[in-house]
């Protein structure tokens, strides 16, 4: 699914001045923000979701147009059907996992969830190996199951596009890797595009199609790592080159290292 | 001796008063507290000082404001009177707006900490599931603010209970009709009555002491956020 992100938006806070210039176009179902903290990835991600509202320019997903200041179009973030993982969860803590996983799909009136309701959450909690913890509050949960909750919260509505606000930052490193694996497996069952921010360049090795480079609230470069250079013929990410690629060592454009200097190294 | 009608009816009669008092001091407060903590608007904070007025002025120059308003004359109470046939001078109903106005700042003060706590990621994230503002209202800041709004509550009732020179000036001392608890302690002493005194003391001072602890309760969280 492509996503146009075209937006300017100036903050100010205690006197310094930060302003976002962001424009990219991204085609693939797993795009990837990176940069460093203070590049404006958050920002970005929230004027997506409608969190946040630009000064002027354009947002469009897939067909639809959530934001165009020539147009006067700013769709609401409760009318935007998009899921956000935020980064520490924001799962409720007065409801339960079950609760929490259900909010999307209850309205204020109902006191109980309807039969397909309660299918569906009950096929969540199952997916996401939390059915012995549909009773427990987020408190009580591990980083890795507020995770699952989260992701399951947000997957309910089906959205057409999911948003992820550093997902592997508040886990530990054991547990980042299992998460990324898992995340590759939600994204398949689910065929649902994803759109994540990140700081760290495993994530954009492990799972980028596209990385969109921020820095100092402009993009620096957006480079497609499904093919060549990043990529073995057999699809396999070419060891270090991601790396290469985000810490800009390399003056000419994209790495072109041939696999065996990479030995080498090692 | 202790007759029924000298304790019992200003007690029932105290906590009917305060009962309707506390209900419509914790609309309102929860309505202005939840506008003002959300709602950036210029005079936002000269408008909190003036809620919570009532707190620090003497209860009498209140009830006199009152009068102002809501008497027979007032600028209120004329256009009660002249398309309702209502007047409050005098009245319980008197003495509950005149209760409410002296209990509104706990309720007001209690709320609008309560509604600053809840962390706007949690409305966010209704939003982004898809719920209108009203939602996000009902379904997550107000149970999230729940507990200090009713310990707010709590304390207002407490101060409605005990409300003595507003509710004097509105509504006087009818016994029966508007004498409430705390006025009737004063005319059982002005009268020499010290063994009705010492009674209505007693139970005024239970019934608060049991408000303050179970709104001491209420204000510790259940859930660490």
């Amino acid at each position: 699914m492509r996503i146009e992100v075209d937006i300017h938006k100036t903050l100010r806070s205690n006197g310094r001045d930060f302003t976002l210039d962001v424009k990219f176009a991204c085609n693939d179902d797993l795009g990837m923000v990176f940069g460093p903290s203070g590049a404006g990835k958050s920002l970005t991600l929230r004027a997506i979701a409608g969190l946040e509202k630009p000064d002027y320019g354009r947002i469009v997903v897939g067909d639809n147009v959530l934001f165009d200041s020539m147009a006067g179009i700013d769709v609401r973030a409760n009318e935007r059907t998009v899921g956000y993982l935020f980064q520490d969860y924001a799962l409720f803590p007065h409801l339960s996992v079950e609760e929490n996983i259900a909010f999307g799909v209850m309205r204020w009136w109902e006191r109980k969830l309807s039969a397909d309701a309660a299918r569906r959450v009950a096929e969540l909690l199952d997916l996401f190996e939390l059915r012995g913890l549909n009773k427990a509050y987020p408190t009580q949960l591990s980083g890795g199951q507020s995770q699952r909750v989260a992701l399951a919260r947000a997957l309910i509505r089906r959205p057409d596009l999911l948003l992820l606000d550093e997902p592997f930052a508040a886990l530990d490193p054991l547990l980042r890797g299992r998460m990324r694996a898992e995340l590759v497996a939600i994204r398949s069952m689910f065929k649902v595009p994803m759109l994540a921010i990140t700081h760290d360049p495993e994530d954009v090795s492990a799972l980028a199609e596209t990385v969109i480079v921020l820095n100092h609230g402009r993009v620096e470069k957006v480079v497609d790592v499904k093919t060549a250079p990043y990529r073995d013929g057999e699809g396999r990410i070419v060891e270090g080159s991601i790396r290469e690629l985000l810490t800009g060592t390399d003056k000419a454009g994209p790495p072109s290292l041939p696999r065996k200097t990479i030995r080498a190294v090692k | 001796m202790i007759t029924s009608q000298e304790v019992f009816v200003p007690l029932i009669l105290t906590l009917k008063v305060a009962g309707w008092a506390t209900l419509l001091a914790t609309i309102a407060g929860v309505l202005i507290a939840y506008a003002l903590a959300r709602l950036r608007f210029p005079g936002k904070e000269v408008l909190d000082a003036m809620m919570t007025l009532p707190m620090v002025m003497p209860p009498t120059v209140l009830g006199y404001y009152l009068l102002v308003l809501v008497g027979r004359r007032g600028l209120i109470g004329e256009w009660l009177y002249d398309n309702l046939g209502i007047t409050l001078i005098f009245t319980w109903q008197g003495a509950v707006i005149a209760a409410a106005v002296v209990a509104f700042p706990l309720v007001y003060k209690a709320a609008r900490a309560a509604f600053e706590g809840v962390e706007r990621q949690y409305e966010q994230a209704a939003r982004v599931l898809g719920k209108f503002e009203f939602e996000v209202f009902l379904r997550v800041t107000l149970p999230l603010a729940w507990r200090g709004i009713l310990a707010g509550a709590m304390l207002a009732f407490a101060r409605a209970m005990g409300e003595f020179g507003a509710t004097l000036m509105v509504a006087g001392s009818l016994p029966g009709r508007t004498q409430t608890l705390s006025i009737a302690v004063y005319e059982a002493v002005q009268a020499g009555k010290d063994d009705v005194a010492n009674f209505l003391v007693i139970v005024t001072s239970i019934v608060c002491i049991s408000i303050l602890l179970a709104s001491g309760r209420l204000l510790r969280p259940s859930y660490a956020a």
